[in-house]
């Protein structure tokens, strides 16, 4: 069973000047946890916003749990858990006051539901008195997670929760995403870092309204056309240029320690064929290898094409 | 050993009770690439609202571009670039106005102006959008142009706060391609990121938790040090080991 | 239910502990009612006055002892020449100079009309109005004392005798205006700042995907800021009549009741605007410009409507405020009854009614 699908939508803002969304049409099975992955501008928060039914898409269907966002936005409206971008939430509130009105907004109770969001809100416990405003980047996630958890949504759908916070509370979300999705909740989240990509069951590549590929991460990565060689030396910078100019280069990019080289014809002989472009350069102390493309080299490539 | 651009002494910052930025001491040399990170709360925004001349510091001293940061807060600005994310040029002038404009806070005159106007114009493909709104250009020309105006009057140092936020791959790159152009040139470049892959572009990175410095190396230096494979394990490691989390 | 009282709380929450609004919401009436009531009065006390008493009879002895009794005049005892009165008026030491012509007491015995003559220096004619009319009623007062019933002789400066009010005293002008203006302002501005915010901040979109029906939304909003406008008017009203002196001659809880009715219109409006504009600086803005610029002006408060072109005088008609300053005036300073303002409070009751069910019907169910 689907629980979010969405067929050709298309947004458009400023009278039909600004293409948002372009013809998007994807679907997220139940139970499991869905990245939508892009930067910024690429429309993730227009597609979203259009699922949660707060935005009339142009063209297009889309149905959330069977509903259809357009004619049935007050069944979807009882029934999800939202979290705009930026972790909206009332920052002259206390983060005891805070969950307790989201959780009145939707008929519950922090004590009916208190099993759902446990492993969370013990981290934020000790802070229960504090205003929201008053707490790190980190902390905000954590609760804007458990306001958005505290009526046991069916669905749960999170705009960039992870945006603008350090990489080790972003790894820790995740896992908490995890634990939830263990617990049946089918997740759709948004991102603009590519690693993340990963930790999902599925993803969806987006920019400039267009979506790249969806599918499982691992089979993204299988379908990268060609081979893919780390390449790295004493002078990076100078590298990078040199193999940008080398005529055999499809594309070569930064990716932290070494350069990721992939070639228009794509030979055994290549990787010999570039050593001694570079050996001839002067250069002495190159290392190339084979690697295995990450979410990251295939957004690029599928951007290229 | 060359003078440093930055150098600090025990640069401490405090609200209070609370001490944002503990002791800080570290140098940064000409030309360097120089990667200052750390997680949010643990003091980076501080430190370099320090750097800038945008905040006086409780204690320590410090001096940057030769400026002491007690007394000479104006000549700092006059002499570092600064680009952050949030804001870095007015969405509602044109490029030309932009750059023209910054051009003239920097001092400049205007045979510079527009001399080093045309170049950047050149440099980055921009000549059918020079009179476009530079609201209406995609992210990422933006950010590069942001990154170019913040250094047309060729400053000793410029400060980028996570200038890469939220860009797409490629873009990010190019971005980077930049600021190597620009280090190449004898500008040192302080940046702040979330992007462990960008802390490799680095020549030596800084890491900050809970307020105080707990790293400072060359990327390499830092892996074995902390028997690490990528920076994001070095981080990682250090990041655990916070106790500030909810500040 | 429980989700309106949950969110009422919630917002008592935000306007509690937003110490500055409150501060400017409490302190600007308060604040205003001193420096109007006591430091800025349209009165006039200590004029000086030179009296040339060329009769030196019972009767401008008499005039004479009462004027100088009075506290809005002090004579000037020192006798001047023609010359130094004269300089005296130009450097603006003497306000006014009363004659007394020689044989007052005879001709009005005998002639039964006596003149007396009154030099004011009008080049500040709010102030010789004032002070010619102080002295007029102080002359009338004299002749009243003399004549009883017969007709005047004395050639007097026709001047209308201001009802409920015969000295001149601001106040009682001014704190039905002062009402009227500082409800409109919480209500109004707030309420459309305090929706806005919402937008702003990004939570009203959480609000909108939840079950929650958008008239709870509007209620809560609406609810602290009709209780804090309520207790600012009792405040209002308070002070106006301990600390200035101003009697409430009518009866207090059909003023209460009117009030509750113009607030709610406020409150309306206040609604209207907060889903015309995105930014709370535009609801701001809007509030002040659009609202309380009128307000002030075509309410009647502090310039007479009767006295407008006709274009402003049909377009003050369309000013709620307007209609609920002639209530409470009725109510406060003339003493009348729901009788005598029935139209007036039928008419706001219409307005409140039209601007209710527009901005309920407005609000908007989705982002764009």
């Amino acid at each position: 069973m689907n629980s979010v699908t969405l067929q050709n939508i298309t947004k458009t803002y400023n009278k039909g000047t600004i293409l948002a969304v372009d013809k998007v049409s994807f679907e997220v099975n139940n139970g499991t946890l869905f990245g939508l992955i892009g930067p910024d501008g690429a429309g993730k928060t227009s597609i979203f916003r259009i699922l949660s039914t707060l935005l009339l898409p142009e063209k297009g269907e889309a149905t959330v749990d069977g509903y259809d966002v357009v004619k049935d936005y007050k069944s979807i409206r009882k029934n999800i858990g939202y979290m705009p971008g930026r972790f909206s939430l009332y920052q002259d509130l206390t983060v005891e006051e805070n969950l307790h009105f989201f959780a009145t907004l939707f008929g519950a109770t922090l004590r009916q539901n208190y099993d759902m969001i446990k492993d969370i809100y013990v981290q934020i416990e000790p802070f229960k008195k504090r205003r929201a405003g008053k707490l790190s980047g980190g902390m905000k996630q954590k609760l804007a997670l458990c306001c958005a958890l505290i009526h046991k949504p069916s669905i749960l759908f999170l705009d960039e929760p992870t945006t603008g916070v350090d990489p080790v509370s972003r790894r820790e979300f995740w896992e908490m995403l995890k634990k939830l999705k263990a617990q049946g909740i089918t997740i759709v989240v948004s991102t603009p870092y590519m690693d993340e990509a990963t930790l999902c069951d599925t993803i969806a590549l987006i920019q400039s309204g267009k979506i790249l590929s969806v599918n499982e991460p691992d089979k993204i990565i299988k379908a990268y056309p060609g081979n893919l060689y780390a390449v790295k030396s004493g002078k990076m910078y100078q590298l990078l240029k040199d193999l940008r100019e080398y005529d055999q280069t499809f594309s070569c990019f930064a990716f932290g320690e070494y350069l990721h080289l992939s070639f228009k014809n794509d030979t055994p002989a290549s990787a010999q064929e570039v050593l001694n472009y570079l050996k001839q350069k002067g250069y002495t102390d190159i290392e190339l290898n084979p690697v295995t493309p990450g979410i990251e080299d295939c957004f690029i490539r599928l951007l290229k094409q | 050993m060359e003078t440093p651009v930055i150098k600090t002494d025990k640069l401490t910052k405090r609200f209070g009770a609370f001490v944002a930025a503990n002791e800080i001491t570290f140098e940064v040399y000409p030309g360097e690439i120089f990667g200052f990170l750390g997680a949010n709360g643990a003091g980076k925004t501080t430190a370099m609202r320090m750097l800038c001349g945008l905040s006086k510091p409780s204690s320590g001293t410090a001096t940057v571009a030769g400026f002491d940061i007690y007394k000479q807060p104006g000549k700092i600005k006059a002499n570092i670039g600064y680009m952050s994310q949030k804001f870095s040029l007015y969405e509602d002038l044109t490029v030309l106005e932009n750059i023209r404009f910054f051009a003239g806070i920097y001092g400049l005159t205007n045979k510079q102006i527009k001399e080093k106007s045309e170049k950047l114009i050149q440099q980055l493909g921009l000549q059918k959008e020079t009179k476009k709104l530079v609201g209406s250009l995609p992210l990422g020309w933006k950010q590069k142009l942001s990154f170019s105006v913040a250094v047309l009057h060729h400053p000793a140092i410029v400060f980028l706060d996570e200038p890469t936020g939220g860009v797409d791959p490629v873009t990010r790159r190019q971005f980077w391609d930049l600021i190597y152009d620009a280090s190449e040139t004898g500008v040192t470049v302080f940046v702040t990121t979330h992007y462990m892959d960008e802390a490799e572009y680095c020549n030596r990175i800084s890491i900050m938790v809970d307020g105080n410095i707990k790293a400072l190396d060359t990327p390499i230096k830092l892996k074995e040090q902390f028997k690490a494979t990528s920076m994001d394990e070095v981080f990682y490691q250090l990041a655990r080991s916070a106790t500030r989390k909810a500040d | 239910m429980k989700q309106l009282l949950s969110f009422i709380k919630k917002e008592f929450a935000h306007v509690l502990r937003d110490r500055k609004t409150l501060l400017i919401l409490f302190g600007l009436p308060i604040v205003q009612i001193i420096i109007f009531g006591f430091a800025l009065t349209n009165e006039v006390k200590n004029a000086k006055i030179i009296v040339m008493d060329e009769a030196k009879d019972i009767a401008s002895q008499e005039i004479i002892s009462k004027v100088s009794a009075s506290n809005y005049f002090e004579i000037e005892k020192s006798i001047l020449s023609q010359q130094q009165i004269e300089e005296s008026f130009k450097k603006g030491i003497i306000k006014m100079v009363l004659v007394f012509p020689s044989g007052f007491n005879n001709d009005l015995m005998h002639m039964q009309k006596a003149q007396v003559q009154v030099i004011a220096d009008a080049s500040d004619p709010n102030t010789a109005n004032t002070l010619t009319n102080y002295l007029s009623a102080i002359i009338m007062d004299y002749q009243q004392m003399l004549n009883k019933g017969t007709s005047l002789p004395y050639r007097i400066t026709t001047e209308t005798r201001m009802l409920y009010n015969p000295q001149l005293k601001g106040v009682q002008n001014f704190v039905p205006g002062l009402m009227a203006l500082v409800l409109m302002l919480v209500c109004v501005m707030m309420t459309a700042i305090s929706i806005v915010k919402e937008k702003e901040l990004g939570t009203m979109e959480i609000l909108l995907v939840s079950p929650l029906k958008p008239i709870i939304v509007i209620l809560s909003k609406v609810i602290p800021y009709l209780v804090l406008s309520v207790v600012n008017g009792v405040i209002i009203l308070l002070l106006s009549v301990f600390l200035l002196g101003l009697p409430i001659r009518g009866s207090i809880p059909l003023l209460l009741l009117e009030s509750v009715l113009f607030i709610i219109t406020s409150l309306s409006l206040g609604l209207l605007i907060s889903m015309a504009t995105e930014t709370q600086q535009a609801a701001m803005l809007v509030s002040v410009m659009g609202m309380l610029l009128p307000t002030m002006l075509f309410s009647g408060f502090m310039f007479p409507i009767e006295n407008m072109p006709l274009l402003l005088q049909v377009i003050s008609n369309v000013v709620p405020a307007k209609w609920y300053y002639i209530i409470v005036k009725s109510i406060m300073i003339k003493g009348l009854g729901f009788s005598s303002i029935w139209k007036e409070s039928i008419i706001l009751g219409i307005m409140t009614l039209v601007l209710t069910v527009a901005s309920l019907k407005k609000f908007k169910i989705r982002l764009a």
